[in-house]
């Protein structure tokens, strides 16, 4: 076996999948990974992330486009020439091998006599912190060590891609934060490339270098964990990724980097046209996060009632009831003495910055 | 539900329920083998005089002893016939979809929905001297003369393993059913081709129900009466056949009640050979 090939890198170009049906799958997805990094496949289940997952590593034959890991066009070679390593949800360990056993299987198909194999397979299993579990079998072993093996043995290939699938689905929460460190550690011990697929996107924001917002089997965003959170190119992107207040109303002037829009819930606003050009007097949604909004003391914003103050430790979040009844949610940070609201109490609202209000074409 | 005292175990329901077929297995089961043995054990027609002659007669008897081999064999080879030909469909069974294997699970269960009879006289008819195949074959030019495949070791083979498919089949089905899908995509996505994958995870995962349905097979192939005398016809004697001679015919009850003990004892070891192994495949049978 060659020497380690992490780092290699991965591009998805204009794969488009149709299931046999007729539905499509996936859509043009473009993706340029670069050697070493981590990247999320974030969406919610049916978005085409798990197919893209299957494609990248050869159990599905795309019906368009290609896949290029480092310099070769892979779409030829079936999963067990392509040397990508894949981590599956219920970790899919070989119930009836031994530890050891499960780490060298990909070691022994590529012939490796039984002595190396043992001595690779000890390695990998202190890299994942169970150097004396190698004679159990999997069934003897927790949660997160299955997960540890799941991972030794799909390292033990040295592969040039490393896949998760879902990976921390099936752990409890303490673990989970636990497994995530670890596997970030890894990553950045082998510098491998890998592709995190995941429903969850504080586990997207938290991991990956860059995340790839997936819905209905299209790519929504490609970008840095702040650039889908601060500034989200699509209003799904936007709901989906955090949590937002949507907030109809009419644009009244805009060019390409400001919009100003007069809100339902009656004001006038600044926000940034995230989803591309808006044309005056067109409806519009706007959206701007509990935490992006403020309380102000002038005239500026838009007035509301309160509703109710929810106390959540490090925030406390209020539901305000706007004048066209709609209900927006607004956090504060609990610095010091957090002015108690009172349940009916008259306020007005206002977003923090205009780059914090973003406005996408009203789709309905 | 009526509100039962937490004290009394839960475990003394059942042995009260299964007191009836207990009854029943102990009348009409134990007892005549109980009876069976006695007879054995006697040297004479009659059963007056006690002893191991029928035995003795039985273990020197090259006849005897041959036929007994020929029925072990016989056992082996239709239960070879049926693992190499059921292991495939069953495999078939996990991989297409719902309405598929509605098809095949009827095509399995199909021999089990008609009488034995039935089926083994259609065996005659298809491999008869003007059978079906005979007929077909010389039709083509390929052979002059009618092959012999009734009364041969050959048809009683193939027309067993037709009859006792299912119970090959069906353990295959549950066994290979209860394998993660996801293992076949794992071991090939560590470098291991197809074959690979077959022998170093599909097979020792689906070990407990190819025993299970080896051991199913091979006690219903070699107690089957009627196929085996009917497709061996005259010239093929196996054990069932051998019995019902000694028994009926000759009137040597004594004697036909060593030859099923020994008959029995025969099929209990080979049965027991499957079950230890099927033991040792359980070590991992739970995942």
């Amino acid at each position: 076996m060659a020497e380690t090939q992490g780092g290699r890198s991965l591009v998805v170009d204009a794969v488009t999948h149709r299931y046999p049906s007729g539905a499509l799958a996936v859509e043009n997805i473009n993706l340029d990974i670069k050697g070493g990094e981590i990247i999320a496949l974030l969406g919610p289940s049916g978005c085409g992330k798990t197919t893209l997952l299957r494609i990248i590593a050869g159990f599905i034959a795309q019906t368009q486009g290609r896949i290029i890991i480092g310099d070769d066009i892979v779409d030829a070679l079936p999963p067990n020439k392509r040397a990508v390593g894949i981590v599956f949800q219920n970790y899919a360990l070989f119930p009836h091998l031994t530890v050891s056993d499960n780490v060298g299987y990909g070691l022994a198909a590529r012939g490796v006599d039984k002595a190396t194999r043992q001595r690779e397979a000890q390695r990998l299993l202190e890299l994942v912190q169970l150097p004396t579990m190698s004679e159990r079998l999997p069934r003897q072993l927790s949660g997160g060590q299955q997960q540890r093996v799941a991972l030794a043995r799909a390292l033990a290939i040295k592969p040039s891609i490393l896949l998760l699938d879902e990976p921390f689905a099936a752990l409890d929460k303490n673990l989970r934060l636990d497994m995530q460190i670890e596997i970030k550690r890894l990553q950045r011990v082998s510098g491998i490339t890998t592709l995190i697929v995941t429903h969850d996107q504080e586990e997207a924001l938290s991991m990956a270098d860059r995340v790839a917002v997936l819905s209905h089997g299209k790519l929504e965003q490609f970008g840095s964990p702040s650039d889908v959170y601060d500034r989200p190119q699509t209003l799904f992107v936007n709901t989906f990724v955090g949590s937002t207040n949507r907030m109809p109303g009419v644009v009244v002037a805009a060019d390409r980097t400001e919009a100003k829009v007069r809100l339902d819930a009656g004001a006038e606003i600044i926000a940034r046209p995230a989803g591309g050009a808006l044309t005056e007097g067109g409806r519009v949604t706007v959206c701007i996060r509990p935490e992006h909004l403020q309380f102000v003391g002038d005239e500026t914003g838009f007035a509301g009632v309160v509703g109710m103050s929810l106390p959540l430790g490090a925030t406390v979040v209020h539901e305000v009831t706007t004048a066209d009844g709609s209900g927006v949610k607004v956090s504060q940070a609990r610095i010091g003495e957090t002015r108690a609201l009172e349940n009916g109490a008259a306020v007005r609202l206002a977003p923090l910055a205009p780059s914090l209000a973003n406005a996408f074409p009203a789709t309905l | 539900m009526g509100a039962a005292p937490a004290s009394r175990d839960v475990t003394s329901y059942g042995m009260g329920l299964a007191a009836p077929l207990a009854l029943f297995f102990l009348l009409f089961f134990v007892a005549p083998l109980l009876q069976l043995l006695w007879l054995s054990l006697h040297n004479d027609t009659t059963a007056l005089h006690w002893g191991l002659g029928q035995y003795l007669h039985f273990l020197t008897d090259p006849f005897s002893l041959s036929v007994l081999g020929s029925t072990l064999l016989l056992g082996a080879e239709v239960t070879a016939v049926c693992l190499v030909l059921g292991f495939p469909i069953a495999w078939l069974y996990q991989r297409v979809g719902p309405k598929l294997q509605t098809i095949i699970i009827l095509i399995v269960l199909l021999p089990l929905l008609t009488s034995v009879v039935v089926r083994t006289f259609a065996w005659i008819v298809i491999l008869g001297r003007q059978g079906i195949i005979n007929a077909t074959l010389q039709s083509l030019g390929i052979i002059d003369t009618p092959l012999k495949l009734l009364y041969t070791q050959f048809g009683v083979v193939l027309a067993l393993a037709q009859v006792q498919m299912p119970l090959m089949t069906l353990p295959l089905i549950t066994a290979l059913g209860r394998i993660d899908p996801n293992l076949d995509d794992a071991s090939c996505s560590l470098g291991a081709g197809s074959w690979r994958t077959f022998f170093r995870i599909v097979l020792p995962l689906a070990l407990p129900g190819v025993i299970a349905g080896c051991t199913l097979t091979y006690a219903a192939a070699i107690t089957a009466f009627i196929t085996q005398s009917l497709i061996g016809g005259g010239q093929m004697l196996f054990m069932p056949m051998y019995l019902y001679q000694q028994a009926s015919t000759l009137q040597n009850w004594p004697f036909a009640a060593a030859i099923s003990i020994i008959f029995l004892l025969a099929v209990l070891a080979v049965v027991s050979v499957f079950t230890t192994l099927g033991r040792m495949s359980r070590g991992y049978g739970g995942a």
